[in-house]
């Protein structure tokens, strides 16, 4: 035996030829608390993919690697044989049924179950489910985590906190779990809920389980956790011990962002962007936009300037310009120049000089079954009545669209974005991602926009036509003049191209930061601290 | 429309050109489309047999445009539909009553000839518009279900309707039941009316194959409107809408008004197509005759090449004209060749067909369109 409960060596993942983890290794001991961290899609959840053997991985060519669990090589098939083999897992989502009791769900799948008659003759299905003991139980596996409920209680009327608890109940109730993993337990809970949790984790670690324990509060993890791991675009970055004195969440944070972020030299502008001149002002902006909502943001925006806003996903960083542009529905007072933009109507904001790239590309940035030319045209058609002619005679005369003059405005920007197309005709279902962006863009030209909106301009394109993109923006800010905000997952590309970035966590601006702050600034807003000004 | 062409066109020039044997047949197959392919197939190969066993080819030609004539406004009606994103409108019944009130009501106002005729457009179109305002408004309400929940209003107002027939006080003898009393008859003749007033309207013969002017105009200038309406700003709103309801909503439309626009239009169309079609057949038909009917013009629609999502006016006209050419060519050449008629057996067969392929296709781009 090596002491280790779980060895993960030299892991290695690629989806459709793209590399996602390399040489990952991953050791925990028994009764350890092991701390995994890193970025929106630094690989850790493709990581637990693996261990629980989840399909989406053998569907798609499996890996490659060794996993040894309990000192023997093991790869499992599917996550219940994960399960049976003794590893737990708790989500993040809970997987309860609400119409159930507490005691039902913690031995769900697995109730203990007494002889009857008929079970003798019908067979296992038969028995009876041994009450008693389901109540004990539950009882025990409850006080385990410090949850001191009634287990008779339906899961659908519970605070969120409890649900969690619940969940974990049930994990912790397994005879011979070995290793548990917790994916973001705390991401819903309230502080004092997670104190309990993390109390509850320390408790289970104690008996002899082996926990990793997956989260963005660094705080939480330095506090919990024996050890960490650092991801960072799919490698392990390093694996440090908490009781290290140079273990601080500063280093971890940096550790985490930390790539080196080449600023190309931009031109300079005439005169740089500041505060006495202030384009668009947000004022406690709130935005209900489902896993993305904001609870009150104010942004003064400079006229000018590329405004990153950043953050992880769910933190509320997109549901910014939705809110703004009246998409989803949204509360507080937004003005350009003075001049109040009605939210929740969405015409309203193309009115006032703001476009949009929605994040949602295939869904609301385009009708995907029609042409380059249309996808441009219509939006300035129905708000700006552009490319219209009269048809008529003498006075009776309707306005109709004029398709030679949209033809030949797709033309000009298919030359000057460089789109790669057959011609303006060309369905746009049939461009690559990178080419449907720029007609995006291109749509978002034809409106004339003072302002640019532009979500995850990058996502889901490949990493050539990324930089494209980025310099196209760029080049839009200073040549145009085009006041441009950014919203992107990729702190590097914002870092890249940006004056200043918001950065965004649970609904609320944690910090500005320039683009040139520290690695370790940027990771601590990341994951909600704000450090201070020194 | 113009949009319809871009897309005809790049479908056909969009397929990798390495596919070159199967690719050539499958090209054939996505720009024409399966079922344009095989009813137009068949209706040759009708033909085809019809000129074997004799038959005079000008009286098929003649049947054939005739009847794609009486029909072409009502498939024309599922065009605003399916633009405005409530898909094929199996709720055409609405708008087919409202034609009908327009006649009897120009009629009972003693109305006839050419005067009759227009009356009971503008009345029939009216109420059309107004009805379909509330239907569309209803059909908000059941977003996702409009051919289902269509269907059953369609049947449920012509059923309401049928009390109404016997209770509205009309008194001219010429509409309402025979031995007299209250109440409308079954079948309405008009004869001395305005029945055929289209049909013979500047018409001329070649041959033996008649060309009815005037009918064919009515439905030029009705196609012609209509596509001018698709390049206006509303036009282009609501075909936004149907498109992409997304899309359209950042784009500042109100999707649910655009249908509501859509459904007017689609009902006050269905309005003028039963009144084309009765002065063509030469009678109204009232009480259950609009039961059933907007299922051939959904599967004309469809046969054009339209999808549950996604129509053009061309689409409507060429779906029209092969369905009607189907009916009209069966009648002579099966009786020749079977002995009987079969061409209500065969209308049947094709129109709850391509119903049924309509209702497996789904609603909305996504199912459509994947």
């Amino acid at each position: 035996m090596s002491g280790y409960v779980l060895e993960m060596h030299g892991i290695t993942k690629d989806y459709y030829g793209n590399r996602v983890l390399n040489d990952v290794t991953l050791k925990v001991k028994p009764g350890e608390i092991h701390g995994l961290v890193g970025e929106n899609g630094a690989g850790k959840s493709t990581l637990m993919n693996i261990l629980f053997g989840m399909p989406v991985i053998h569907n798609t060519g499996g890996f490659q690697g060794k996993i040894r669990f309990r000192g023997a090589e093991t790869v499992f098939d599917s996550p219940r044989q994960a399960l049976e083999s003794g590893i737990g897992m708790v989500h993040q989502e809970f997987m309860l049924i609400p119409g159930f009791t507490v005691a039902e769900n913690i031995k769900l799948n697995r109730e203990p179950l007494r002889d009857t008659l008929l079970a003798k003759l019908a067979g296992r299905r038969m028995k009876r489910l041994d009450w008693p003991k389901i109540v004990s139980d539950s009882k025990a596996a409850l006080n385990m985590v410090g949850l001191g409920i009634d287990e008779m209680l339906p899961v659908a009327g519970l605070p969120v906190g409890y649900m969690q608890f619940v969940e974990i109940a049930r994990e912790v109730d397994k005879q011979g779990v070995k290793l548990l993993v917790f994916d973001e337990p705390t991401a819903l809970l309230t502080e004092t809920e997670s104190e309990q949790l993390l109390s509850s984790v320390r408790t289970i670690a104690a008996s002899g389980v082996a926990v990793i324990f997956i989260s963005h509060r660094l705080d939480e993890v330095l506090s919990i956790c024996d050890s960490v791991t650092v991801m960072r675009d799919g490698e392990v970055v390093t694996t440090m011990s908490t009781s290290d004195q140079d273990t601080t969440i500063d280093r971890i944070a940096e550790l985490m962002v930390g790539r080196e972020v080449k600023r190309p030299d931009y031109p300079k502008r005439a005169k740089e962007p500041g505060d006495d001149d202030i384009v668009l002002t947000v004022e406690d902006l709130k935005v209900d936009m489902p896993g993305e909502e904001v609870h009150g943001v104010t942004l003064r925006v400079r006229r000018g300037e590329i405004l990153g806003i950043g953050g992880l996903a769910g933190q509320g960083k997109i549901g910014i310009s939705n809110g703004i542009m009246g998409v989803y529905p949204a509360q507080g007072r937004v003005a350009k120049d003075g001049i109040e933009i009605p939210l929740n109507d969405p015409g309203q904001a193309y009115k006032q000089k703001l476009a949009f790239l929605s994040e949602d590309r295939k869904n609301v940035g385009l009708i995907l079954d029609r042409s380059i030319e249309y996808n441009i045209s219509v939006v300035a058609t129905l708000v700006k009545s552009m490319f219209q002619k009269t048809l008529g005679v003498g006075p009776v005369g309707i306005r109709v669209r004029d398709k030679k003059s949209a033809r030949e405005f797709a033309a000009g920007m298919i030359s000057e974005l460089d789109i790669r197309c057959t011609g303006p005709g060309q369905l746009v279902r049939r461009l690559s991602g990178g080419n449907q962006q720029k007609v995006c863009i291109a749509r978002a030209l034809a409106l004339d926009p003072e302002i640019l909106l532009v979500s995850e301009p990058t996502r889901g394109i490949d990493v050539g036509a990324k930089q494209r993109i980025l310099d196209l923006l760029v080049s839009l800010n200073r040549e145009k003049g085009m006041t441009i905000i950014l919203t992107s997952s990729e702190l590097a590309e914002l870092r890249m191209v940006c004056d200043r970035i918001a950065v965004i966590y649970g609904g609320r601006l944690v910090d500005m930061l320039s683009p040139d702050d520290s690695n370790a600034r940027f990771g601590m807003a990341m994951s909600g601290r704000r450090a201070e000004v020194q | 429309m113009s949009l319809d062409g871009d897309k005809q066109k790049e479908v056909d020039s969009g397929e990798p050109a390495s596919r070159n044997g199967p690719g050539m047949m499958s090209r054939i197959l996505n720009t024409v489309g399966l079922p344009r392919l095989t009813v137009g197939g068949f209706v040759v190969v009708l033909f085809v047999l019809g000129r074997i066993m004799g038959l005079p080819l000008t009286n098929l030609l003649t049947n054939s445009i005739s009847r794609f004539g009486m029909n072409a406004v009502m498939v024309l009606a599922m065009v605003p539909g399916i633009q405005c994103g409530i898909g094929p409108n199996f709720g055409l019944p609405i708008g087919l009553l409202a034609g009908l009130i327009g006649m009897v009501s120009a009629l009972e106002l003693g109305f006839i000839g050419f005067e009759g005729l227009m009356l009971s457009m503008a009345i029939g179109a009216g109420l059309g518009a107004l009805l379909g305002i509330g239907y569309g408004l209803f059909l908000n309400k059941v977003k996702g279900q409009e051919m289902m929940v269509g269907t059953y209003a369609g049947f449920a107002a012509v059923s309401l309707m049928c009390i109404s027939w016997l209770m509205l006080p009309f008194k001219n003898p010429e509409l309402i039941w025979v031995l007299g009393g209250k109440g409308l008859r079954m079948t309405i003749s008009l004869k001395d009316t305005f029945g055929h007033a289209l049909d013979k309207f500047w018409n001329f013969q070649i041959g033996g194959f008649v060309v009815p002017t005037g009918l064919l105009g009515v439905v030029f200038i009705l196609a012609a409107a209509y596509k001018l309406f698709e390049m206006t700003k509303l036009g282009m709103a609501m075909d936004l809408a149907g498109q992409n309801e997304r899309f359209a909503r950042a784009a500042g439309v109100d999707c649910d008004r655009m249908r509501v626009v859509g459904t007017a239009i689609s009902t006050a169309l269905g309005a003028i197509g039963i009144i084309v079609y009765a002065q063509s057949y030469g009678f109204i038909q009232l009480y259950t005759a609009p039961l059933l009917m907007a299922f051939p013009a959904v599967a004309s629609v469809l046969i054009g090449g339209a999808t549950p999502s996604e129509a053009s006016v061309s689409n409507a006209m060429v779906g029209a004209l092969l369905f009607q050419s189907l009916l009209a060519t069966t009648v002579p050449v099966a009786q020749t060749v079977v002995g009987g008629d079969i061409s209500e057996i065969v209308r049947l067969i094709v129109s709850n067909g391509m119903v049924l392929y309509a209702l497996t296709r789904g609603h909305g781009g996504e199912a459509a369109n994947g």
